[in-house]
């Protein structure tokens, strides 16, 4: 029987003392949130590690009081689902530089007295598995079970698999790709001129004006969400249906698709901290663990002693099936344990979140073999 | 001897072995489990790749008909390719590629030559509907079929080299009479070749 993991609440971590930064800048004392489902047993050998996405957050499943939404991954993590609550205990982090309470640049500086903002220091994904192994100890889970995510998620448990791989038993590489292609730094480098370029952002200072970008970070999801959807998924779902009966002859949303992506930037970027985006596809676009390898995947794969499972989705156009084969088959040549699952779903990128069968077969395969 | 029994006598333990068409990985989860041997499958249809992944094999979602180019040559020790190549839309090329990433190959096939089947064809005048090949001829995923003299005349056309036949009568198991007369006697054949 799979249900909803019901109510949940989100805890807090300082990570204590100095923590150097890749870009060579440094943080003392980083404050994480986080949310924990499931029990963890007396060895610390079942936890489970989710790290989210682009725009995700630590609320990956369950509901918070008095609210109706459940977290992002909630179709895939509770008691009977593909991430089993009832056989592991899963924690999902808010990582560096978010902005639904763990240290971003909307924290307050405490060496300046002001708001980070434009000053918070470009994070990569091997800052945040590095935090999240720090996380790990005061956790006391010296090996996860699995780590696992999708798309920005899926890179950091790749990354974990190479970076500590004493430390991580499975990981679960879904929607990813080993680095991203001119066309996908293409999409991120409009959403940040959306941002950059809107009066409001004042420089990144926003917060000290009591202003906020709110075009910007809206034209940003409005593109970004064009990249999740599949062609298919778009024509099923909205098709050139008009919002009245008739043309118009102007320029207000006439196809339910432009109503769609208006509503859904509006509600994003009264969520999201428009810092945070840009950050965010900063830490995509510098992504390339093949880079410190001579470009060689199979090199930086060397390391690897984690049983991976890559999963991809046959409409996927932003992280395409061709992407997650080529970590597979550098997998392969550096003789890992890899099995590699592409799930026919008509959902484009999104389809990560949803429950397809043979996908949540695959997963709890995977988790429980 | 069973086809798994055959196999086993002519690999070594230590052998990393590809299994393209792997099913539900019960070749290679023998291999696995009795030898540790470092096994990966390749296979299409989702419910045997979960079977895979549940019984804690490797296996790799991938269309053999699509392409192998992302094995390299000589890239495992042994490739196995089991009741799999009638099923392929090019039967010489998949030959071809199984002998270049393996250093040796174990491929089997259905004789299509088996007494039973002629027998079938020549008095029904219908395409045979055996134990063997269960399907009617436009519902077949068999669209390669071949005798035990046509397999071995390919091999010999790509200058492939047969090390060892085996052949096995419908109950799985080798006979004499399917030793004698394999194209006759035999429903399923194995064969270990190299470049």
């Amino acid at each position: 029987m799979s249900d909803s993991i019901g109510k949940v609440k989100a805890q807090k971590v300082t990570l204590k003392g100095k923590f150097e930064l890749e870009c060579g800048q440094s943080f003392n004392d980083i404050e994480l949130v986080y949310e924990t489902y499931g029990v963890l047993n007396a060895d610390a050998t079942n936890a489970i590690l989710i790290c989210h996405a682009l725009s995700g957050n630590h609320h990956a499943a369950g509901k918070y009081e008095n609210e109706e939404k459940p977290g992002w991954w909630d179709s895939l993590i509770g008691p009977g689902k593909a991430v089993d609550t009832n056989k592991f205990f899963v924690v999902c982090p808010n990582n560096i530089g978010g902005c639904h309470g763990s240290l971003g640049p909307n924290s307050i500086n405490h060496d300046t007295g002001d708001y980070y903002g434009p000053d918070f220091p470009i994070i990569t994904v091997r800052d945040w598995v590095n935090s999240q192994a720090k996380l790990s100890d005061l956790l006391g889970i010296e090996k996860w079970h699995a780590v696992m995510g999708g798309s920005l998620g899926g890179m950091q448990a790749l990354e974990w698999s190479y970076l500590y791989p004493k430390r991580i038993k499975k990981a679960g590489i879904i929607a990813a790709a080993p680095k991203l292609s001119a066309q996908n730094i293409a999409f991120n480098e409009v959403a940040r001129q959306a941002i950059l370029n809107d009066p409001d952002f004042e420089g990144g200072r926003y917060l000290d004006k009591s202003k906020y970008p709110k075009q910007g970070l809206k034209l940003a999801r409005m593109v970004g969400h064009i990249t999740y959807l599949s062609e298919e998924a778009m024509r099923s779902k909205f098709g050139r249906e008009l919002k009245k009966e008739k043309l118009n002859f102007g320029y207000d949303a006439e196809f339910e698709i432009e109503s769609y992506l208006r509503y859904q930037g509006d509600v994003f970027s009264e969520s999201f901290d428009a810092n945070t985006y840009l950050l965010m596809t900063k830490i995509l676009d510098y992504f390339d663990p093949a880079s410190n390898f001579e470009g060689k995947l199979v090199s930086a794969f060397e390391s690897i002693e984690a049983q991976l499972l890559v999963v991809s989705f046959s409409t996927d156009w932003r992280f395409a099936p061709e992407r997650s084969k080529e970590i597979v088959n550098a997998l392969i040549e550096a003789k890992k344990n890899v099995s590699y699952l592409e799930i026919d779903s008509p959902h484009g990128h999104d389809s990560f979140l949803f429950a397809n069968e043979d996908y949540v077969k695959g997963l709890s395969a995977f988790l429980e073999n | 001897m069973n086809t798994i029994e055959v196999i086993k006598n002519w690999i070594d333990k230590e052998s990393e072995v590809l299994d393209l068409g792997c099913g539900d990985g019960e070749i290679i989860s023998i291999l696995s489990k009795e030898w540790g041997s470092r096994v990966l499958g390749v296979e299409i249809n989702q419910d045997d790749i979960n079977k895979c992944i549940q019984s804690g094999l490797n296996v790799i979602h991938q269309n053999i008909d699509e392409g192998l180019g992302n094995f390299s040559d000589n890239s495992f020790d042994v490739v196995i390719m089991s009741q799999t190549i009638q099923v392929l839309r090019e039967p010489k090329k998949a030959l071809q590629e199984v002998t270049r990433i393996g250093n040796e190959s174990i491929v089997t096939i259905p004789n299509f030559g088996y007494w039973t089947t002629r027998i079938n064809l020549l008095l029904s005048g219908k395409m045979p509907v055996t134990g063997t090949l269960p399907n009617t001829w436009h519902d077949t995923d068999n669209i390669h079929l071949c005798t035990i003299k046509d397999f071995e005349n390919l091999c010999s056309e790509c200058g492939i080299n047969i090390r060892e036949k085996c052949f096995f009568n419908k109950f799985g198991k080798e006979s004499v009479l399917a030793k004698v007369v394999p194209n006759l006697f035999a429903t399923t054949a194995m064969y270990k070749i190299s470049k």
